[in-house]
């Protein structure tokens, strides 16, 4: 082989002249004074071309897939989702460890879309959730290694199974609001931020059952929950509910029974999650 | 505790097979929940039961093949590596 540097000079060079694309025959004009095999294989016109249209097939495929993934992946959507900002992610926190004082719940609008969450904290987001998911799966991992139970394929089961219990609640949910006929104007990633705020609680539960125990677990578990179980009717209350019964005037008729049901059931379930997630951790 | 999405997955195609064996004739319209039985005028809005019966039959007909599909691989699969 050539020393170093003679071939770096012949590498970049032979890229610059084969990554102009469209100058195919180009490749003749290529100075044929080094013989290392690179350049030689560069230069050719064949390999020019069939590097070309590699790269003209690539830019395709890209393209394609960034039109298309659109349809799988609400990709700007999403970006709603994760406009925070410090200041909100605080208040928020704040707001589901003491959602007792809190007066307005209304999400507030401008020009019929929800404003995003950084300029108001009532608005869902998806930053707390998944940062909050992660951090369960690595206080597991912390959990069960104070106990020595710890390995790493458990890191995996934790994960995936807390996964599955939150995509079985999105569907169950999804499917009793269908049967209800709720029109509502919450979607399905709504839904999946709104679910994912029990994971802050479940945290706080298991740090504290490592530091004091388990009256601590038992504890903070108890005020978390109970919390979490406010926050979600208060928040899924304005969601569900007709407009006059959101405002706190009990309207009568089985429908609106029906729906205050839903909810009730929806927070319930929160704290029993959190207890099936976290009580196998601590002991 | 072992509940992975893999069990979820398994679990999710073996409720949509029990909808898809419902069979119209012998047994919905027996229990009064086949789909001509169902529909209630323009009125105010459909109860619980017409929209599980709702559902029930938009299930039939939209996974039919589909689940063929899937069954089949899924039983090619579980063949081959248990």
């Amino acid at each position: 082989m050539a020393d170093p540097h003679q071939l770096f000079d012949d590498t970049s060079s032979a890229q610059s002249q084969g990554y102009g694309a469209q100058r195919g025959p180009s490749g003749l004009g290529y100075p044929t004074a080094s013989a290392s095999p690179q350049a030689a294989f560069l230069a050719d016109p064949v390999s020019n071309m069939a590097m070309a249209y590699g790269s003209s097939l690539a830019a395709q495929g890209k393209e394609l897939v960034d039109k298309n993934i659109d349809r799988f992946i609400p990709v700007t959507k999403l970006k709603y989702y994760f406009a925070v900002d410090t200041l909100y992610v605080g208040k928020k926190l704040g707001l589901l460890f003491f959602p007792y004082l809190h007066q307005d719940w209304e999400v507030q609008y401008q020009q019929d879309t929800p404003v995003a969450p950084r300029f108001d904290v009532n608005a869902p987001d998806l930053y707390i959730p998944a940062m909050a998911f992660i951090t369960y799966v690595l206080v597991a991992g912390l959990a069960l290694g104070t106990q020595d139970r710890f390995s790493p394929d458990l890191l995996g089961l934790q994960a995936s199974s807390a996964l599955a219990w939150l995509t079985l609640e999105v569907l169950a949910i999804l499917l009793s609001l269908y049967l209800v006929t709720v029109n509502t104007d919450l979607t399905t990633i709504d839904l999946v931020a709104f679910l994912g705020y029990k994971y802050v609680g479940m945290i706080g539960g298991i740090l504290m059952g490592l530091l004091f125990g388990k009256i601590g677990y038992y504890l903070v578990l108890g005020w978390c929950c109970m919390s979490i179980f406010v926050f979600m009717i208060r928040t899924l209350r304005l969601k569900i509910l007709a407009e006059a019964a959101a405002e706190g005037v009990p309207v009568r008729g089985a429908r609106n029974q029906l729906r205050m049901y839903l909810t009730m059931a929806v927070a319930a379930a929160q704290p029993l999650l959190m207890y099936w997630l976290t009580f196998h951790l601590v002991r | 505790m072992a509940f992975t999405l893999y069990s979820l997955l398994q679990a999710a195609l073996l409720c949509v097979n029990a909808i898809a064996v419902l069979h119209e004739e012998r047994f919905l319209k027996n229990i009064g929940w086949g789909t001509d039985q169902g529909i209630g005028g323009f009125g105010e809005e459909p109860g619980i039961k017409s929209q599980l019966m709702n559902l029930i039959r938009s299930v039939r007909t939209v996974m039919r093949v589909p689940l063929i599909i899937v069954n089949s691989i899924a039983i090619v699969l579980l063949l081959l590596f248990g």
